[in-house]
């Protein structure tokens, strides 16, 4: 046991290879990251578990290992989901009161592959309501809380499966991310947070925040994790017409540590002095260095239109949560006011009752910018904006390859510090959110610390090129050894290192 | 039906159609397309709106939609949009319709009509060829049906209303015309040109009775004259075309009324009441429904290649229009034949069958049109529910050219042929109804007759012409009606002559 609990922290690579040459077994390794799960409960980063399931998948899982026939490089492997990809037979509350006690009857696409693939899926993580919002806070099951300094946000709205992920209870998670909500609980929890081009993995599952810019992807603690994560859940679906048709191709085997030659492009915009806190500014700037010293060349460009990718983010993202958010009415599933005394009660009440505060204000935002009379100031243009910004990136990737920004204005705040200030919550996703508007892959790394809480580099390349990016970030992490560093261990508990 | 009113006013209708789409499945998900299912199981979760559902288009939908739009002559979009319309009702489970706003999958069509003219207008417009007008069709989109509300306690067995999903997210498409219609009977008959159209391609069976084809008018009223619009109203729910011919009625004359007594038009959705034959305000239009539209980013731009639009026009079939005017021209039968003919298309494939088969079209028509047809509405029967069969016609009709079975005989055979199918020939020896032609049983008849009315024949060989049909009818009696009409003349001619 104690082989599979250190194995835990360690990465994809390391387990498996303990897996086959029968080191630990996959009920172990279940059984090690369900006991860290209880370790951690003070992090409230999970919020189900599938004890006896998963349990029960081990078992499964190692008799094809013993056989000689795992199903694939991820069989045995524990994993967990954001509570808003559904899993057949398990909850999924979204963080909401809305959703309490339904249950999906349906396999998401991403739990298929991932079944298929023999992962075991051992709980589902916290996250911000609906996925709206930057600190895991807005949840009906409290706070998450960072891992390097439990008084810290883990980020969010993917809080629960960065902050599982950086306290070592899984070595794989999956979240979903609408404007930087895998990138930046990524960034304020210290691991490799990895969201590929949108349509890359099948939305069918996913309960939708803003369609047009959902995209779920993985957190690990080594960017080849997360390849290996793609090639398993990547591709194209049928059951999601927005889905791409192209094939994902190999992606770790593209991971040789060679980036000599790659031009990588440093928009303006993303390192004026006033954006970013001056320690984050560094710790990327010292990143970049590193990538120089390997061949990489960095060059300045430009991408005019940032300054209203927010502003942008918010019309859109909104407006179709508006309308994505409408199914929840009482009706048929989830919370139903009791005792309404008319239709118009009914949906009201439950609604009132049901929705957290953000998302009401998200909904009602969405339902203004699409009102009779406002659309075309509002919609419309931003529609157009998205197409400038677009068009920025466009420009940009002639003349680079890929393009590096930090991936956070500052480092992990502190709980409730942004709670009564939207606008400021927002804001922290500034560096993340053109990347949903353009559709992009885009990763984040870990690239240092500042007081001791972790900071991100962000890495964004051309559609469907996830290749490029994972290839710089591994490169990066073998010359550094920021992934290597561990959070504190539970309160109580002798330090780990 | 219209009066003295018309002289001053012009009515102005227009109607937006929404007719099922023929497909096995459902418009975005997987879920079979059944009539009269236990409630709430021909459903997926994507019709439930659960969690996590994406909708995909079912491309059996398009390639109906391409075959509507080709046979009204339309514009098929090479990109068109699905948009959500926004609005909360229990039986709409995702809190929006999909649907087509601004860019619908064909524009700009339209059909032609035959409005059914009575009495005396009869003979006059056939006279003048009859009364075709063209209607112009604005737009043809799809969008997904809704479920079904029942507040009904006797049928939801409870004071609750329940709600049935079945027919939530069937395929439809909404066929809106143009206000071009100016008489009840147009929109009516705008209606029946539709439906037929609809049916020949395959696209819909538009059985008003399974909701398969619903309609709404619009209505308003202006001083003959005028080229502004009035005020118009909107007709909800019209499911039959009496209904709807009823309903457009009352709501102009009520719309003229108003005027005339000084009030004016509101913008409203109307009732009607069949039994009061009353539209009535259900809703007033003032503060217009914002369902905040937006293009659905679940789905992609509807993109049709033009090759494709070709293939599907290629697989169409001659359409109701065409197939009339060759009637016409190939078989020279008149235009209302043709029209009555090609109505149906199983009826003008049996004409043309039977018209081959036995040589003579215009026999043929006349079978169909007058005594076919007369025997299925008497029955309330489909043509396919008959045994009836273009070779048995054929067959029936040849004896009778032959000159071997006469037209009262095959009159009398017929019934049972619709009925009980068999060998027109055969059924004829067994009933003994063979024509009589043979010159010496004619000449015995006509003896008898003539022997038996001296004045008549006396009458007539004084000059008058007249009672010859007397005598005629005394002799094909005589015969139980199997004399050979021709033959009965020509004998009692000479032998009157003689």
């Amino acid at each position: 046991m104690a082989k599979a609990d250190s194995l835990l922290a360690g990465d994809l690579s390391d387990l498996r290879g303990a897996l086959d040459r029968r080191d630990c077994s996959a009920v172990e390794l279940v059984q090690a990251s369900l006991d860290a799960m209880d370790a951690r409960a003070d992090l409230a980063a999970i919020v189900f578990r599938r004890d006896e399931a998963a349990l029960t998948e081990a078992e499964a899982a190692d008799e094809r290992i013993a056989s000689g026939k795992p199903a694939s490089p991820l069989d045995g492997l524990p994993v967990v989901l954001k509570d808003n990809i559904v899993q057949a037979g398990e909850p999924a509350t979204c963080a909401s009161r809305i959703l309490e006690g339904y249950v999906s009857p349906f396999d998401s696409g991403v739990v298929e592959r991932l079944q298929r693939a023999g992962a075991i899926v051992v709980g589902r993580a916290n996250l911000d309501e609906f996925a709206m919002g930057s600190s895991t806070e807005n949840s009906i099951h409290g706070p998450s809380r960072n891992p390097w300094d439990p008084e810290r946000a883990c980020g969010g709205s993917s809080g629960g499966s960065a902050a599982a992920v950086a306290a070592g209870l899984v070595p794989l998670a999956f979240g979903s991310d609408t404007g930087g909500s895998i990138r930046q609980p990524a960034s304020f929890c210290g691991v490799v947070g990895f969201k590929p081009t949108y349509g890359r993995v099948s939305r069918w599952g996913l309960v939708a925040y803003a369609s047009s810019l959902d995209q779920i992807g993985p957190f690990a603690r080594r960017v080849a994790d997360c390849a290996l994560a793609l090639e398993a859940v990547g591709g194209h679906d049928d059951r999601d017409s927005t889905s791409l048709p192209e094939v994902v191709p190999p992606l770790r085997s593209r991971l040789d540590g060679d980036v000599s030659g790659l031009v990588v492009g440093l928009p303006k915009e993303y390192f004026a002095p006033e954006g970013a806190q001056p320690g984050v500014l560094a710790r990327v700037r010292e990143a970049i260095g590193v990538l120089e010293g390997e061949g990489v060349r960095f060059v300045e460009i430009s991408l005019p239109h940032t300054a209203y990718t927010i502003a942008t983010y918010y019309i859109i993202a909104t407006a179709e949560a508006s309308s994505n958010l409408a199914r929840f009415d009482g009706v048929r599933y989830g919370r139903r006011a009791e005792h309404p005394k008319d239709l118009l009660d009914l949906y009201e009440r439950s609604r009132s009752e049901g929705f957290g505060a953000e998302v009401k204000r998200r909904i009602l935002l969405g339902t203004y910018v699409l009102s009779a009379g406002y659309y075309d100031a509002y919609y419309v243009k931003a529609q157009k904006v998205r197409t400038l910004i677009r068009r920025d990136f466009e420009a940009a990737f002639g003349e680079c390859d890929a393009i590096l920004t930090p991936t956070t204005p500052e480092t992990a705040f502190a709980l409730g510090a942004k709670a009564g200030d939207p606008l400021s919550m927002y804001l922290s996703d500034v560096y993340t959110v053109s990347a949903n508007l353009a559709g992009l892959p885009a990763l984040s790394v870990p690239c240092g610390f500042v007081d001791g809480m972790p900071v991100g580099l962000q890495l964004l390349g051309k559609p469907l090129d996830e290749a490029t990016i994972l290839r710089i970030g591994d490169a990066f992490e073998r010359r550094t050894d920021h992934h290597r560093q561990s959070p504190p261990g539970p309160p109580g508990s002798p330090g780990t290192d | 039906m219209q009066d003295h009113t018309d002289l001053s006013w012009e009515w102005v209708i227009g109607l937006e159609v929404h007719t099922h789409l023929k497909t096995e499945s459902k418009l975005f998900s997987p879920a079979p397309v059944v009539y009269g299912a236990e409630p709430n199981h021909a459903v997926h979760p994507i019709d439930l709106a659960l969690p996590g559902v994406l909708p995909v288009l079912n491309e059996r939908v398009v390639e109906l939609a391409i075959r509507l739009g080709l046979a009204i002559h339309g514009t098929v979009n090479p990109v068109s949009v699905f948009a959500r319309k926004n609005y909360f009702y229990p039986d709409l489970p995702k809190g929006y319709q999909i649907s087509q706003f601004e860019d619908p999958i064909v524009s700009d069509g339209w059909l032609e009509i035959e409005p059914e003219v009575r009495g005396q207008a009869k003979k006059k417009a056939a006279a003048g060829g009859g009364g075709r007008r063209r209607i112009g069709i604005t737009r043809a989109h799809i969008e997904e049906d809704a479920g079904k509300s029942i507040h009904d306690v006797a049928i939801a067995g409870r004071e609750d209303s329940c709600i049935d999903l079945n027919r939530a997210g069937v395929p439809l498409l909404e066929i809106v015309s143009e206000p071009d219609m100016r008489t009840a009977a147009e929109a009516s008959a705008y209606l029946r040109a539709l439906r037929s159209i609809l049916r020949y391609i395959g696209v819909s069976d538009a059985d008003m009775e399974k909701g398969q084809f619903r309609c709404d008018a619009n209505v308003s009223v202006r001083p003959r004259g005028s080229r502004e619009l009035g005020t118009r109203t909107e007709i909800k729910n019209l499911n039959s075309f009496v209904h709807v011919e009823e309903a457009i009625e009352a709501e102009a004359r009520r719309q003229i009324e108003l005027i005339e007594d000084g009030g004016t038009v509101v913008q409203a959705t109307m009732g009607f009441d069949p039994v009061r034959r009353r539209t009535s305000v259900q809703r007033l239009k003032e503060n217009s429904d914002d369902y905040r539209y937006f293009p659905d980013p679940d789905l992609i731009p509807l993109r049709i290649e033009a090759d494709r639009i070709e293939a599907v026009r290629a697989s169409l079939p001659e359409l109701p229009d065409e197939k009339r005017s060759r009637f016409g021209s190939e078989y020279g039968l008149s235009d209302y034949d043709a029209g009555v003919l090609t109505a149906n298309r199983e009826l003008a494939a049996f004409f043309e069958e039977t018209a081959k088969a036995c040589g003579s079209p215009k026999a043929a028509a006349n079978w169909l049109t007058r005594d076919l047809l007369r025997e299925l509405r008497e029955r309330d029967v489909e043509l396919e529910e008959t045994s009836l069969t273009p070779a048995i016609l054929a067959s029936l009709i040849r004896l009778v050219e032959d000159g071997r079975l006469t037209a009262r005989s095959a009159a009398e055979l017929f019934p049972d042929l619709v009925s009980d199918g068999g060998d027109p020939e055969v059924l004829m020896r067994e009933r003994g109804l063979e024509a009589v032609s043979d010159a010496g049983a004619i000449d015995g008849l006509v003896d008898q007759v003539v022997e038996a009315h001296p004045d008549v024949v006396q009458q007539i060989r004084e000059g008058d012409d007249k009672p010859l049909n007397f005598l005629m009818g005394k002799v094909m009696q005589a015969s139980r009606g199997k004399a050979v009409p021709a033959q009965v003349r020509k004998t009692l001619i000479a032998r009157i002559r003689s």
